[in-house]
Parts: C-alpha cells; structure tokens; sequence
C-alpha cells in the first residue's frame, strides 16, 4: 500500500495467508457487530430520547432473546475456535524432512546455525520454498522468535528446546523480532530473515566457510567428550546404541514411556539421570556447564543423523552441504 | 456565594467531626472511600506521568527521550501502578465501599476495622513502592517473568514484589469484606433477587479477589524467596521451570482483569437504568452472567501462553474455555442494549460514560475473539495488539466506568452537583482521546510491532504519532474532573436527597448521608429498580 | 460513636454498632474467619502445586532430601501440633461453659505447645544448615549422594526439595508465629474476663485459624518428611 505507512504487514510465508484470511473474516465481524450495536444505540437514543409525557415502558425481559443471543453468539465463537485451532494445529506440527536450523537466543542477539554447518548473527538465509524448522533454545532469560512476515512466533525457553516451522514463499527481507522481553536491549534484538531463490540460496551457501555440517561437528564432539566409549553401535556398550533411535519411543526405567526428540536427547546430555532408559543403569555423566548450547545443538544434530529419514531429509555423516529441495 | 448553604448543615458523615484525626482513624466507611479516592488518584497521575513519557519516547522511532532501561522501567512501572495502586482498587475501594452498605440498608460493612487497616495496607504498600521509585525502579515488565525478575534483573525487584503483596491484602481484605456484608447484613426484605446489580457484580469481584489474589501473592513472595535467598525453585540451571512461574502469576493475573471490569460493569447497570428510568432487561441474566464471568475467569489463564511452550491440547482447552467465557460479557452488552429500547434516555455525564462504556468495551471485548483464536493469538501475542485490546477494556471499559460511577453518585457522596457543561465536555475528550491513543495501535500489532519497544522500525511511526497525539488529548480529559469535582465541593449547587430521580437505598437518604447511614432501617418491599414509582425529576437535561 | 437512634437494646460493650444484633455479629465474624482460611488454602495451594509438578519430575532428589530430614523431630511436632489443637477445642468449649480459670490455662498451654513447634523448628532449621542443605552458595548434596549409591541424585534440583522445605515450613512458622501472637492477646483477654458463655467468638474464631495451621501441617509432614520412607532398592 504506502510505503512509507503500511498498514498490514508483507505476505512472505505459505502459512501467512490462512491466518490473514482469519482475521479478516474477524475484522467483518467485529465491524459487524460494532456497527450494529452502535446504529442500535443510536437509533434508540434518537427515538426513546426523554420527551414530557411520554413515560419508560417497564420491560422486564425476555428468556427467548437471552437464548438466541447467548447460543448463536456461542455458535460462532466456537466456529472461531475450531478455524483459530486447525491453523494453529498446522503451525505447531513441522512436517517431515524440513531442513533444520539451530537457534541460540541470548541477550540480546540470534546465534543461528544451519545443518550445513553456516552459521550467522541476527540474521537467517533461507531459500524461497523450502521447509524450515527451527530449533531453539536459550542461554539466559525467555526471549521469543518473532517473524511477522511469515505470521511465526515462539518463546524460546532455557533449558530445553522450542521449535517452530515456515515455508518462505516470497523472496525479500523481512524483519526478525524478539518478542519476549528480555531486558535492556529487548527492542535491539532484531534482525532479518532473507529469502532468496534457491540458486542465489546454494551461492550463499557455499561462500562463507564452514567448518562443516552441524552434525559432522557433533559427531567430531561425540569423540571427543566420550560419548563413543559407552554408546557403541555395536550394542555392547554401557549405553545405549544410538543408531536409529531418533523419532522413536523408548521405555524409561520408571515406566513412563518417551519419544526420543530434540528435547529428550537434551535432558540426556544435561540431566541423564531423568531418562534412564530400561535395562539400563543410571550411570551417564552430567555434561550440564561442560557443554554450550551450541555443542549441544551439535550433538542433537549428530544423533538425529544416526536415524535415517524417510524424505532423505538431513541426510548422514557427509561433510559436504547437502543439496535438496522438495518436489514443489 | 448563594450556592453555600446559608441555613444550619444537616448532621452528615462529612460534617460531623471534622480534624486530621477523625479521618486518619475513622471506621466509617464512606470517609474510607474518601481516603481511598484521594490515594487511587494521586497514583492514577503517577502511573498516567509514566504513559506519557512512554507516548513521548515513542514519537521517534530512536531511542532519544530517555535510555533504554529507563525505558523498561517506565512501562514496568505503569503498568504496576496502574493495575495494583489505581484498577483493582478503584470503584471497588471508592464506589464500592461507599455504597455497598447503603444499597443493601446496612450501617456500615462488616469490619469496619478491617476496612480501615486495608486502607493502610494500601498506603503503606504504595509508600513502599514510591521509595523503589526513587531508588531506581523495577524493570522487569508488570509481569514479573523469571528468570529475568529472579536471576538477571539489577533493579528493585524484591522492594516491588513486596509492596505488590501487600497492596495485595489490602485487596483481599476489601473482598472479604463485601462478602461477609452482602451476605449477612442485608435490610429486612432486601432478599438476593431485589439487589441492585452493583452489589452482584461486586460480589462476584469479591469472591475473585479473594480466591486469586493470594496465588499472587504466594508467586511474588517466591519470586522475592528467590532473589533474597537464593531459593532456586524457578531457576532453569538448578531444574526449576519458567513456566511454572507463567501458570502461577496468570492464575491470578486473569481473574484479575475481571475484578477491573465487573466493577465498572455494575456501575453501568445502575447508570444505563436511571437514564432509561427502567429496569435493566434481564435483571437474571445480569446478575448471574456476573457469577459465570467469575467462575469461567478462573480457567482461561493459560490463553496468556499460548506461544510460551506450553503443549498443544493445553493450548486447545484453553482457547475454547476462553470463547466460553465471553459469552457472559455479550449477553450484559445486550442487555444493556435492550435496555434502551422504549426508556426515557437522558444524556447526563453520567450516561456519556455509559454510552462511551458500551462501545469502548465492545470493540475491547470483539478483539478478545482474535486473541483467543490460537493461529491469530501466536501472529499477535506480545505486538500491540494486545496493549491495545487490554487499553480498551481496561481504560475505555473500566475507567469510563468508573468516571462515570463518580460522576453519578458524586451528589451523594459531596452533597453537591459538579458542573454539567464541563462533564460532558470531558465525557467526549476521554472518548475521543482514548480512541486516537488506542485504535492506531491495534495496526501496529497486527504489523508486527512487539510491545515493551524502546525503539522501532521507522515504517510504525506514523501510527506512533497518532498515538501519542491521542494521549493529550486524553490527559486534558482526565485532567478536568479533577479541578471540577473539587470545585465543586466549595461552589457546587447543593444536592437534594435524589437528583436524578434514581432507584436505589443510597437515594433514600440525604446526600450526603449521616454517618449511619439511615435514621431509620428500611425494611424493603419493592423489586429493584422500580422506576415505575419513581417520579422523574423535574430538571434533569429534559431535551429541550 | 454515638447511639444510633434505634431503641437501645441491652447488650455488652462488645457488642458493636453496625451490627443489628449479637448473632449478626457472631455470624459475620465466623463467615469472614472461614474465608480468610479459604485465601490462606489458595495462598498455601501455590506452593503445593510447585511441590507436585517438582515431586513428579525429580522423584529421586525428593526422595533423597525427604530421608535426609529428621522424621523423630518430625513425628515430635506432629504430635505437639496435634495436641495443641485439642487443647484449643477444649478452650472453645471451656468459654462456652464459662469456666473462666480453665479457658486461661487451655490457652496459655497452647501457647505453650506452639512455643515447642518453633522450637523444634528451629532445630531442625539448624541440622539443615549443618548438613549444607541450606540452597545456595554453600549447598551440597554430596552427603545424599554418598548415602544413596543406588540412586542417581542430581545436585540441582536438589535444591529445588530443599527450596521448597524452608519455604513451606518457613511460611508455615510464620503462621505459626502469629497464631502464638493471637493466643497472647486472647489469654490476657481471657484472664480478664472478656470471654463469657454470651460472647466468646474471639476465642472461636481463633481456634479456627489455629485449627488451619495445624491442618496445613497436617499435610506438610507426609509430603515432605515421608516420601519413600521404605528402604531404597
């Protein structure tokens, strides 16, 4: 609309437009019901305004009116209900093979991390179409991801992982906010999110240099801190075989059954003890204040790559940047 | 000077002892009111002093007014003040106070005592919390989320905390109070369905504030545990969850919102019923919508965290918990409407504050649909839109009420009229400055501007600027019934026993009324608002 | 204050003015006392429901900080609380019957009984600080973790138990502390002859909130010195 006054933000996400047609359907309706109320009010302040001689009828009120406006608004609040909670059901569930990307929230600035092992500073490359998940956690208070353009949000919590989900559709730049505040610089904890075509994507990619994937510097960590003594893929070890094992449900000592997922494999590493798996003693090491939220992201990563999957999304222990767009 | 009273002043509660002495440690509760009403304002001019600064440091898109943590301070500040010192107290503490006995026939409340000591738990909390004013604020948001407020924060926070637990009980006292009386002190022949509706909806308010306030206090005092004794319970490094700390605060901090509103809704019944000279439509669907709204209140609190990490089903029940709880606020909408319908309307003060109410409250309320549907909720949550949908409840609902509510029964309460021609005219500043300040920033949200922004994009200034334009105009509003109200009590026309001609005990008596409130207890044998037998005053704004 | 007009009924300089009648005033004060008890529940039930979602997740560190307590002591003023309650009761009805002599001793023991809870308390406060069980700086749970090999105990939300205990106790000795406060001004009440069979609400609406306290900690005990107290596999 105007440049320099906008009024309705930019439309750069698959998602964006089912929310936009939600709010418009209940901007129609508020209008709706103001106008009415109001042209009510007017219409009975002009006409049962005081006049002498002409007394207030008495009405004491009616039980059919109270129940029509009480079930029909009722109706529609629940048809509300249901639109507001299918979208949000679609936000909240990431679909499968969405290529992945770590973030590390601190006061006050975005440390991201690609897969393929790039890493930025307030600032997230994504390619036009692709799916992306976003994995992240905090180092010291909330703070909270915020992508008007693609209509995302999500608090980002220490201590353990949040994610959230978009498919960009519409290359540009677009305004990344922290949301939650977080302190002195809440409001200078921005930065952006760049959607580029997918070969000025690939381009980007292979400029900077990386150290390689995120999961190829996992597995190195893997080595080095130890891991690799008790979680032998060969099912001997003292712990766990870890082959495999991401995405799956795994009964714990104390009965409760749990899905091995970015958080699970979290409160391994840090609180090991809370997850001890069945057959097994509750002997790991704590790694809580010997590892940074992004060695542990490394490692995430790494294990995750040990289970192969279905879309040949974030694919295996290969060095180099993985190549792959969905069919769209 | 002939507007003062020339032949011998009947004894009333005003006039009957006067020195600092018989106010300080007065047990009437209508001079309590009184010494509410002169603490609520002085921190409603506080609180209202931090907005502007906010209004003016947002004019600009930089950071230029005022540093960033000064910043963070002034609208943590507000937004304590302003909900702890001046919304939840003020027509409960004021209005409520005064009236609640003589609406019911009562010479007082039930602990007289009790009331004054939670005027002074009042005041000694609001002492408390200017000294951390001065000594450099709190800056943790109103909402006090850990770990920021627990590990990280470097300012007052424990002083806050403390001084927000007390002016807590002075809440929970006021509530407990109003219970005890409505339910025991009734006159004979006051049965529950002859109640006006002011005393339901404070007795729904009442059981809120006695339910809700103390897991706030029991969160704040955690919060203080953790930082004065390093007890870890909400810290993440030692096992503690922040969420934990969201599910606490907001149990109370929803309900909460409906002790700032029912208030003013009650006073809308007793307003929109005398400036129609009818019953209100639905007198049962009144009463009791006040009851649900205080019961569904209690399980919508999670609607606040529906982006904090909480799982999606909790996300699910909440949301619909929260659509039923609306249903109560349009059925009074309604009612209020249907009101009109055939009444005899009169466009006193009192009744603008009642127009303006039923708009401002339906366009704060309709937002609450967006907010409570979970895929618009997670593009608007924390962004202005919020802050513009609790501005409209809260400012355009609740404190239009209570201007209105003091505007209606100020005859009563001073013995003397306030200036008509200027109560009007600050009527329609209020509304039109509050809709400048407020609507501009329902777009800002939806835009993408997150609330507690130092500094911002420079596409939102436009909006910024309408904004604060909006909250001049709006001060001058809120300015003027203060010069008028206390003009009035030295050059007023004095006030007959019922002005407006109005249903109600309070009009029985004299205005004001003798510090007993009746000479004689009345024994009741009408229904509320019987305005059939009620004559109209002569005089009062007749169209001309 | 002055008379109010209404004709003068006889009654007792208790009798306060606003209220129509001695039963209205009695009816007002026993409602208001119930709820205040239900906030002190809401107030309470805060920090019982951090107690169960941490119970729930660090079941073992629980465990292990509830063994750690001293369940003699513990048992000790259970049975010290419990008794006070009787004595209370016993109280009420002393003033019901107008035994003026007796009502005094039945609450001047109950002072006395509370005295011994702090005490005791205080004791156990002090084994805690000993132990390095105070959260903070100085905490460690290496004793816990010594004693039990068969578990696995982390030290950090250890400190969530513990936090938990002294602010559970804590602010249940605080009410403590003011129900001894109350029991002082009913007993020189008492000896003074205020209470007599016609009026002595003061006294039940005191053993109410006394009555509470002692339920609170009712609850307290098992929750926080009774987790597994059976031998640990």
């Amino acid at each position: 609309m105007f440049d320099n006054f906008p009024l309705w933000p930019a439309r750069a996400s698959a998602g964006a437009g089912n929310i936009d047609a939600l709010y418009i359907f209940l901007l129609a309706l508020s209008a709706f019901m103001c106008l009415a109320i109001f042209a009510m009010i007017l219409i009975f302040a002009t006409m049962y305004r005081r006049r002498r001689g002409v007394e207030a009828e008495q009405i004491e009120g009616s039980t059919e009116l109270e129940i029509t406006w009480s079930i029909i608004p009722l109706g529609i609040f629940l048809a509300i209900f249901v639109w507001g909670a299918v979208i949000y059901f679609h936000e909240r569930t990431p679909p499968r093979g969405a290529s992945e990307v770590y973030v590390v929230a601190k006061q006050w600035m975005w440390k991201l991390e690609h897969q393929e092992g790039q890493r930025e500073i307030n600032e997230l490359h994504v390619p036009v179409g692709r799916d992306v998940k976003l994995i992240m956690t905090s180092q010291d208070v909330i703070h909270s991801f915020y992508v008007p353009a693609f209509r995302i949000k999500q608090d980002v919590l220490p201590g353990r992982y949040t994610t959230a989900w978009f498919r960009a559709t519409k290359p540009g730049v677009y305004h990344l906010f922290c949301s939650q505040y977080c302190g002195t610089m809440h409001s200078g904890m921005i930065g952006q999110v760049v959607v580029m075509e997918p070969a000025l994507y690939e381009a980007w990619l292979s400029g900077g240099g990386t150290s390689g994937s995120l999961a190829a510097s996992g597995g190195t960590l893997f080595q080095q801190l130890g891991c690799s003594t008790c979680h032998r893929s060969d099912s001997q070890g003292r712990g766990p075989n870890l082959v495999g094992i991401y995405g799956k449900p795994v009964q714990l000592e104390d009965g409760r059954t749990l899905t091995v997922d970015e958080n699970y494999l979290r409160t391994c590493i840090l609180s090991p003890s809370k997850n001890v798996p069945s057959g097994f003693k509750p002997i790991m090491p704590v790694f809580q204040g010997l590892v940074s939220e992004e060695q542990i992201n490394a490692l995430v990563a790494y294990i995750k790559s040990l289970t192969p999957s279905p879309a040949g999304g974030q694919g295996g222990l290969s060095l180099a940047p993985k190549t792959q767009y969905p069919k769209e | 000077m002939a507007t003062v009273a020339v032949t011998a002043e009947r004894e009333n509660y005003l006039n009957k002892e006067y020195g600092i002495r018989s106010w300080l440690l007065t047990t009437d509760h209508k001079r309590i009111a009184l010494l509410y009403l002169a603490s609520i304002t002085f921190f409603f001019f506080i609180g209202g002093f931090f907005a502007l600064l906010i209004r003016l440091e947002l004019l600009t898109p930089a950071g230029d007014l005022v540093q960033a943590d000064t910043y963070n301070k002034l609208f943590s500040m507000h937004g304590q003040i302003m909900i702890f010192f001046f919304l939840i107290p003020s027509i409960p503490a004021v209005l409520g106070n005064f009236l609640v006995p003589l609406m019911i026939g009562a010479k007082d409340l039930a602990f007289p005592r009790i009331n004054l000591l939670s005027w002074y738990l009042y005041v000694i909390a609001g002492v408390i919390y200017l000294h951390c004013i001065v000594t450099g604020g709190v800056d943790t948001g109103w909402t006090f989320y850990t770990p920021f407020s627990t590990a990280f924060s470097n300012t007052r926070v424990i002083e806050a905390g403390i001084s927000i637990f007390i002016v807590g009980f002075s809440s929970i006292l006021t509530g407990l109070n109003f219970v005890v009386t409505i339910h025991r002190m009734r006159a004979p022949g006051m049965t529950w369905s002859r109640l006006p509706l002011f005393i339901w909806a404070h007795y729904a308010t009442s059981i809120i504030q006695l339910l809700g306030t103390p897991v706030l206090a029991i969160t704040l005092l955690l919060v203080v545990f953790e930082r004065a004794f390093n007890l870890g319970i909400f810290d993440p490094t030692r096992g503690g969850d922040p969420l934990l700390f969201q599910h606490l605060f907001w149990f109370y901090s929803h309900p909460a919102v409906y002790i700032m509103i029912l208030p003013a809704m009650a006073v809308e019944s007793e307003v929109v019923a005398c400036f129609t000279r009818k019953r209100i439509f639905g007198y049962n669907f009144v009463a009791m919508s006040s009851i649900a709204i205080a019961v569904f209140g209690f399980l919508v609190w999670a609607h606040h965290m529906f982006v904090a990490g909480i799982s999606l089903y909790s996300a699910l029940i909440f949301s619909i918990l929260s659509y039923l709880v609306a249903v109560p606020s349009a059925i009074k909408v309604f009612n209020w409407t249907a009101t009109m319908y055939k009444g005899s309307i009169s466009f006193t003060t009192p009744m603008l504050y009642a127009f303006g109410f039923i708009g401002l409250f339906t366009m704060g309320g309709l937002t609450g649909l967006f907010l409570a549907a979970l895929g618009i909720d997670v593009h608007v949550h924390d962004t202005y839109f919020v802050i513009a949908h609790f501005h409209y409840i809260m400012v355009g609902g609740a404190v239009m009420g209570y201007l209105g509510g003091l505007h209606f029964w100020w005859p009563k309460i001073s013995g003397r009229m306030y200036p008509e021609a200027w109560g009007r005219l600050a009527a329609l500043l209020v509304f039109a400055g509050f809709n400048l300040t407020f609507f501009p920033q329902f777009i800002l949200g939806y835009m993408g501007m997150p609330r507690r922004y130092w500094q911002y994009p420079p596409e939102f200034q436009v909006l910024n600027v309408l904004s604060t334009a909006g909250s001049t105009i709006l001060a001058v509003g809120y300015v003027l019934p203060m010069v008028y109200f206390l003009w009035s009590m030295r050059y007023g026309k004095i006030a007959e026993d019922n002005p407006w001609g109005a249903a109600g005990l309070e009009w029985k008596t004299s205005s004001p009324p003798p510090t007993f409130n009746f000479d004689e207890t009345p024994v009741v044998t009408w229904e509320a608002y019987n305005y059939e037998e009620i004559p109209a005053p002569a005089e009062v704004n007749v169209e001309r | 204050m002055s008379d109010s007009p209404v004709a003068v009924e006889q009654h007792g300089p208790e009798h306060l003015h606003h209220f129509v009648d001695a039963e209205q005033q009695r009816d007002a004060a026993a409602l208001g006392m119930w709820l205040f008890l239900a906030t002190e529940i809401m107030f309470f039930g805060g920090m019982f429901l951090a107690y169960l979602v941490y119970r729930y997740w660090y079941y073992n560190e629980f465990a292990a900080g509830s063994r750690s307590l001293d369940i003699y002591l513990g048992t000790i003023n259970t049975a010290v609380l419990i008794c006070s309650s009787l004595t209370v009761a016993l109280g009420v009805r002393a003033a019901q019957m107008g035994n003026r002599k007796l009502l005094v001793i039945l609450l001047l023991l109950t002072i006395v009984f509370g005295f011994a809870f702090l005490g005791i308390k205080g004791v156990e406060w002090y084994q805690k600080y000993e132990e390095h069980h105070i959260p903070g700086r100085s905490f460690s749970a290496d004793d816990l973790i010594r004693d039990y090999p068969q578990i696995h105990i982390d030290p950090r939300p250890e400190q969530i138990y513990f936090s938990l205990y002294f602010a559970m106790t804590g602010l249940h000795a605080l009410h403590m502390i003011i129900g001894v406060g109350i029991f002082v001004f009913l007993t020189y009440h008492a000896w003074k002859g205020r209470y007599t069979p016609k009026y002595y609400t003061p006294i039940e609406i005191g053993g109410l909130y006394w009555h509470f306290v002692d339920i609170v900690w009712i609850y307290l005990f098992p929750l926080l010195y009774l987790i597994d107290r059976k031998p640990l596999r």
